[in-house]
This record gives structure tokens, sequence and C-alpha cells, in this order.
């Protein structure tokens, strides 16, 4: 069967794998660690973008609370590596039960709430896991956990002082969220989500569960996020609350997504590309000194975008990208 | 626990509640308005704050006196932000929600870089003024004078907040919440409505701003706390309801003060957020929800 | 012949206004059956009541003997009942094609066949031309062909259009009539609430007239505009035969 969606779906598939192999070269020239490191934290907030893009994109629910699975998450996979010398490899895997349980946990009580009370509720609930975390000294408490070094191996995804190794466990990640995102859009899951997003009354006069839909979509966007989390724990090492369940990483995991558009396969991609680097340089050459100007920037990019380019920046290479006002 | 010690927490909690529930007001009023929700509501306070800072550090005045001061100013700085940048959101296509949703972010993340920007990360504190370092001796209970004036005050914005809803602005305001569309019909310019208030709503925080400024340091990320426990008191009371605003903001400074207690002062949101959670479950809409 | 749908002692208050009163009657399997009346007579609350989007208070809809009143929206889409809106809610961000996919998604899950059943309708529809537009695109009148298309991919029993022909030129009003009429003849039931009285009198076999909440009469259309109640409700006292 052919028609502008079967091409439209092979065209994409196309382009993924030439992405593909552009990433697998594309750290290849680049030797210091600092910028094999921008690169790998690209490839993950474009991952995690991808996977809260699952909820909020496709679903419509805005969670602003997304770091509580890469939190949760990473948590899993790192006790279970420190206290019982599980590999992460099927750690991520627990990582991603636990995280996607706990989507649903929270999407269940939370999905009845429209629109800016989910926002909200989604910030509460992380907000709540930060404390309980912060004060759970069993756990590490405040001090969190160290990772510690069992020698380099593909294994325990440890390696001394290379990158490369996490670039390519990082582009793998992408890959995985990228193919669900892929393969949900095409799927009745992917058309009943948008359904629900653009009119939810017409989607249920339609057959269209909604509720099922809702928590189907936040438990593979949770689960994928919690995979995150895990590997995140490898590559640095260490983990805390501060680290990896804060607001200010819950808005960094929904921003690439927004930039580049939400709901849209390119997007997170698109918009970690641009973010990332950019928040990174801004650090670092004008924030050091706590200056603030950093921020500053950051914010006018966020408002910026949003006001102008609402459909994200994948609307600049669509043709006949629409504006943003009628 | 004593009787006094008791007291001393039911007071305190219920001073700092006052002061949570005209933060939650403005907040309430602008969503109240139109659908949107200001994640930018809690750095419009910091500048509030710093503003009172300010003109302190100048005039050698107590921020008190400059509350008129501070408030026009936030007003003016409400509808100026309306104006610019929420007007645009509101007239996109696209996405509404979200737009909303990140153009408050970014401008609350722009504002936080400002204030860094200009005054540095450091804590500030308005310090020497008349009722500062003072406190209210009532039996064993001691009340510091400027959370009691905070409270106070607060509580006189409150009423000031319900009276102007007695008038026709206010009457204005109910009118285009209701319905939106329809208010051109009988001649309300509904720009003009919306920019008002969201001048009233910043200028809410106007008043909230300075009399923390009293006892409460100021940097520049104070605004982020005080902005979740907003939201909170919001979501609990019910977005367009002041009555909502006022009960939630007493109920979740009291939970606060008394899970600091049992707890441990760390958790003492933990408190309050799971309140929030268990009201929601049984009233979506929060306890006097409109919308 | 038993009849498809049977409305028994329907009735409907919305904060504490009526909008359905004691309604009753039965939908045969293969007619159109025309809904008439004013506007505010309740036709499209009724409308809700058998999609499922709303509870009636008293009374019961029975789909096939089976009760679906209460049901909501889902089920009665599950057990074979589809509508359009009056106004119409396309889904925005979509094309014509993936619209009427998500019709299809009723009862099919793989999206090959969604794809070959949304090919189909929008064919029977005459929107294939306009298969990969942007449904935010599209004409009123194809808005209108589009809801129809959506709720025909799903399969239905019996196929409620609300105002589908009000506000259209004549040409689209017969183009409109014509597609009905096709309907129909797929075996669909259809009830179809309409204003326009000169349009859908001749495509309905028997027509159920609602003033201020309550049926008023029932008929066929010859009998319906004749009748004085029926004159009156929609043109007032005057023009009542007297």
């Amino acid at each position: 069967m052919q028609n502008a969606i079967t091409l439209r779906r092979r065209r994409e598939l196309i382009t993924a794998a030439i992405l593909l192999v552009l990433l697998i070269v594309l750290p290849l020239p680049f030797h210091d660690p600092y910028t094999r490191n921008l690169m790998i934290l690209t490839l993950l907030y474009a991952a995690l973008a991808q996977s809260w893009n699952i909820l909020g994109g496709t679903c419509g629910q805005i969670s602003l609370g997304h770091s509580l699975y890469f939190g949760v998450g990473a948590y899993v996979s790192t006790l279970l590596f420190v206290w019982h010398g599980v590999p992460p490899w099927l750690g991520m895997w627990a990582a991603a039960l636990v995280a996607g349980l706990l989507a649903l946990l929270v999407g269940w009580p939370c999905f009845r709430l429209s629109g800016h009370y989910y926002a909200i509720a989604t910030v509460v609930v992380q907000e709540i896991a930060y404390l309980l975390f912060l004060n759970w000294d069993y756990i590490g408490g405040a001090s969190g956990v160290y990772v510690p070094f069992h020698g380099q191996s593909w294994m325990n995804l440890q390696f001394r002082t290379a990158k490369l190794p996490y670039f390519y466990v990082m582009l793998g990640f992408f890959a995985l969220t990228w193919i669900a995102a892929w393969l949900i859009e095409g799927s009745r899951w992917g058309f009943s989500w948008r359904a629900v997003k653009d009119d939810v009354i017409a989607a249920r006069s339609l057959g269209v569960r909604v509720f099922p839909s809702k928590m189907a979509a936040a438990a593979i966007s949770g689960g994928l996020t919690g995979i995150g989390g895990a590997i995140f724990a490898q590559f640095v090492g260490y983990i805390d609350p501060d680290s990896i369940l804060s607001g200010p990483l819950s808005i960094l995991i929904a921003l690439p997504a927004v930039l580049g558009g939400v709901g849209t396969l390119w997007g997170p991609l698109l918009g970690a590309a641009v973010l990332i680097p950019l928040r990174e340089l801004s650090s670092t050459f004008l924030g050091s000194s706590g200056s603030g100007v950093d921020l500053m920037l950051y914010g006018a990019l966020i408002m910026v975008v949003a006001l102008l380019r609402p459909q994200g920046l994948v609307s600049l290479f669509q043709r006949g990208g629409n504006g943003s006002t009628s | 626990m004593t009787f006094d010690q008791i007291m001393q927490v039911a007071l305190s909690g219920l001073l700092m509640g006052l002061i949570y529930a005209l933060v939650a007001a403005g907040l309430s009023l602008i969503f109240g308005l139109m659908d949107v929700v200001n994640f930018a509501h809690g750095e419009l306070m910091m500048v509030a704050m710093y503003a009172a800072f300010t003109l302190w550090q100048v005039s050698g005045l107590d921020p008190m006196i400059m509350l008129p001061l501070v408030a026009l100013l936030m007003f003016g700085i409400g509808m100026a932000v309306y104006r610019l940048l929420i007007a645009r959101a509101l007239a996109v296509r696209f996405n509404k929600g979200m737009v909303q949703i990140f153009v408050t972010f970014g401008l609350a993340i722009f504002i936080r870089g400002a204030a860094q920007m200009v005054f540095g990360g450091e804590f500030r504190a308005v310090t020497g003024t008349v009722l500062a370092d003072r406190s209210w001796h009532l039996g064993g209970v001691f009340l510091p004078w400027p959370q009691l004036a905070a409270g106070v005050v607060c509580l006189l914005a409150f009423g000031g907040l319900y009276l102007v809803g007695r008038t026709e602005f206010g009457r204005a305001l109910e009118a285009t919440r209701e319905d939106r569309d329809a208010v051109a019909l009988i001649g309300i310019d509904r720009d003009r409505i919306f920019s008002l208030g969201w001048g009233l709503g910043a200028a809410t925080l106007g008043v909230a701003g300075v009399m923390l400024a009293g006892f409460y340091y100021v940097s520049p990320n104070v605004g982020a706390n005080f902005a979740l426990i907003a939201y909170v008191t919001v979501a609990l009371g019910g977005f367009g309801s002041l009555m909502g605003a006022l009960v939630a903001g007493l109920l979740i400074g009291e939970v606060e003060a008394v899970t600091a207690q049992l707890l441990e002062p760390s958790l003492k949101q933990v408190g309050m957020f799971a309140i929030y959670l268990a009201v929601l479950m049984f009233r979506p809409r929060g306890l006097f929800g409109k919308i | 012949m038993a009849a498809l749908l049977e409305i028994r002692n329907l009735s409907k208050s919305f904060g504490g206004v009526a909008a359905n009163v004691e309604i009753s009657f039965d939908v045969a399997p293969g007619e159109i059956l025309g809904l008439l009346g004013p506007n505010g007579a309740g036709k499209t609350s009724l409308f809700n009541s058998i999609s499922g989007e709303v509870t009636p208070d008293v009374g019961e809809i029975l789909l096939e003997g089976r009760r679906i009143s209460g049901l909501g929206p889902v089920a009665c889409a599950m057990a074979g009942i589809a509508r359009t809106f009056q106004v119409v809610r396309s889904f925005d961000s979509m094309s014509v094609r993936e619209n009427v996919m998500v019709g299809a998604f009723t009862r099919l899950g793989s999206t090959r066949a969604a794809m070959a059943q949304a090919d189909a309708t929008m064919e029977f529809c005459g929107l294939a031309r306009r298969a990969d537009a942007p449904a935010h695109m599209l004409s009123p009148a194809e808005k209108r062909r589009l809801e129809v298309a959506r709720a025909l991919a799903t399969g239905p029993k019996i196929l409620l259009l609300d105002e589908m022909l009000t506000g259209l030129t004549p040409t689209e009003a017969q183009e409109g009539v014509a597609l009905v009429r096709a309907v129909q003849a797929q075996g669909v039931t259809i009830l179809m609430v309409e204003h326009v009285m000169e349009v859908v009198l001749p495509l309905v076999s028997r027509a159920i007239v609602l003033n201020l909440g309550r049926v008023l009469t029932t008929g066929t259309p010859a009998e319906i505009v004749k009748h004085p109640e029926v004159i009156r409700a929609y043109l007032g006292d005057r023009y009542a035969a007297g």
C-alpha cells in the first residue's frame, strides 16, 4: 500500500538511517573530552525529550516533573549495581519497569486533572519524591550514591577515561527512544493519542478510550526515561537527589521537545542539538562568574521560540511551514 | 508539647499562611481571568522584594512606607508583561496551553538571570527597620513583629481584593472570566481587562513581596520556592476563587508549620504536598474551584 | 421488524432547565428518520443522550434490544452508534486521511486495515482527492463530509447526523442529500436533525418533531407540513392554518 503516510514513514526511516551513520562517525574526529561530553549530553537530552514527547507531545499531557522517572530509574539501577552487582544492562530494565509502574501510579489519579492542574500535580509529585529521597538515609540521602569503579568493562558500562563508549551507548538509547516514537506514531495508539490531544470529545465519540490511552503513554514515557537515568548513573559515577530528581532537570527534559516541536518525530533531537550546546557554552563563557547572563539568554530563547515558533524549530524545515498566528 | 508551643506553631503557621494566601490570590486572579497559569509568578514577587530592598537601601526608609510605590510599580510591570508577552501567547494558533506555560517559564528564568546579573547571587536582607528583631509577647508566645505586620497587611489586601471585586471593574473582571467571548458585545474591552487584571495580580505580589522583605532573605531564587507553594495553594483552593486562595493559604501555612514541628524542617513541604494531592483526588477542581 | 433504536420515556434536565421531556420513539433498521423542531426544542441534547455524551435522568435507550443509555460515548461507539457534531470537530493537526483512520481504528487494530478502510470511506464520501489535505484547510462543506466519513469509518449500525445540511449552498446541500441516500443504501440507519425543512423532508421516510423538549408529533413528511401545531411551533400563531 502506498500513500502519503506510508511514503512519509519510509522517508523518516531512511533519514534515520542516514542520521545514524552520521552520528556514528561524528565523534571520531573530536578527541577532547569536553566536546565528546557535550555530544553525549546532547544525545541524552534528545533521548529524554523523545521519551517525554510520547506523553506530552502525542497525548497532550504536559508533565513538568519528569525527572521523577529519571531519578528513580537511576537509583534502582545504581543500587542494584552497588548492592548486588547487577550489571547495568539488566539494571536498566529494572529501572524501566519501576519507572513505568511509577508513571502508572502517578497517572492514575492525575490524569483526571485538566491541563494546568495536571502540570502542577506532576511538579508536586516530583518534589515529594525529591524530599523523600533527600531524607532517606538508607539509600544515601543527601550524600547520594557513589558508583564504585570495578574496572573497565562493557558489562558494567564503566570505562576508565574513555568517553567514546558512552557516546555509542547514548546513541543506542536515543535510537531506542526514536524507534519507540516512530512505531507509536504509526500505530493505533499514535492516532488515538493525537485525536485525544486535538479534540477529546470527538475522539471519545469514535471509541477512543482516553484514560487507558494516557496510562499507556505514561508507562512507556516513564519507562524509557528511567533507562536514561540508569545509563546516566554509570556515566557520571555519582547520583544524588539534587542532580537527578530536581525541578530544573524536569524542565530540561521537556524543553528540547518544546523547542524542537512537541509531538514531532525530530523535534526532540533538533531541540537538544540547539539547546544543550547553547546552554553549556553560555554557562561556560557567560555563567561562570555567576553573572546570570546565561540564564537571561536561556530564558529569552525559550520565550522567543515559544512565541514565534510554537510548532517548534522543526517547522522551519517543513515545506510550507505554517506561521504561528492566523 | 506545651500549650504555648502549640500556639506558637499554630500562629506562625497562620501568619505565613496569610502571605501564601495573598501570593496565591494574585495567581488565581490571573488564571481565573484568562486561563493562563503564570509560571513567572514567583519571579515577579522576587522583583517586588528586590524593589523593596533597593528602595530601602537608597532611601533608608522602612520598606512598608514604600508599599504603595512598589505596588504601583508592580502594577505597571504586570501590565507590561501582559501586553508584551501574554497577549501574543494568547494569539497563537497551535499548542496554546504549552505556549503559555513555556513563555511564562522563559520569563521566569530570564528574570532570575537578570536579578543575578544586577544584584549578584548573595542573600540580601533588610535590617534595622522599626519592626525588625522585635516581637509581640502574647503569654508564652513570641510573634515577631515583621511577620505579624505582614499577616495583617495581607489580610487587609484580601479585603481590598474583595472590594475591588464589588466595583464595576471587578464585575467586568468576573464577566470576562465567565464568558470572555461575549463580553465584547456589551462593550468590555477584553484586552484592557486582561492587562488590568495582570496589573492587579502583580500588584498583590508587590504587597506580599514588600512585607516578606521585612523578614525574609532576598535572593534570585527566593521566588521559585514561593511559586511552588503558590501553585499548590491555588490548585488546592481552586483556580479563580478568592475565598479558595485564602482558605487554602491558611491551611497550607498551618500544615507546613505543623509538619516542620512533627517531622523535621527539611520535610516541612511534604505535609502540604500530601494534603494537596489528597484533596485533588476527591475534588479535582480544588476546594472552591470554579474553573 | 424489530426496531433498531428505541427511545423509551427519556427525560433530561440541565441545571433545572428541562431539555427533553418524556421522549419515546423507535427507529426502524435501514430508515432515514428526521428529527425536527425549532431552536431549543431539545434535538441536540437528545442526540447527546443517544451517543452517550450525556446520561438521561429518566428513561432508557435500547440499541437492538440492549440498553446503551448511560454507558458513555466510547461504549456507544463500540456498540455501533456514530455521530457528527453540529459544530464540526475535526482533528486539526491531522490530514483528512488520518482523521478518517481514527474512525476506522474503532473496530480495526492494524494500521494497514485502517488505511484500507479509510481509503474506501473517503472514496465513498467524495473526499479521495483531498485525502492528504490538512483537515483545518477544508472548506465548510468538505469539513461536513469529513465528519460523516469519519463517523462512517467506524462501521456503525446507526448514524446520527446533527444539522449536516445547514448553511450549505444549494449545490452543496444536494450533494449532501445524495451522500445521505448513499449511506442508507449501504445499510446504515440514519437519524438526522435538520433545520432546513425543504431539504430534509424529501429525504426522510418519517419525521419526529420536537418542541420545548417534548415530542410534538410524528408522521410522514406530507403529514408534518400540514400539521397546525408544527406550523405554530416554527412560525408562531399568525401562520397556523385557521
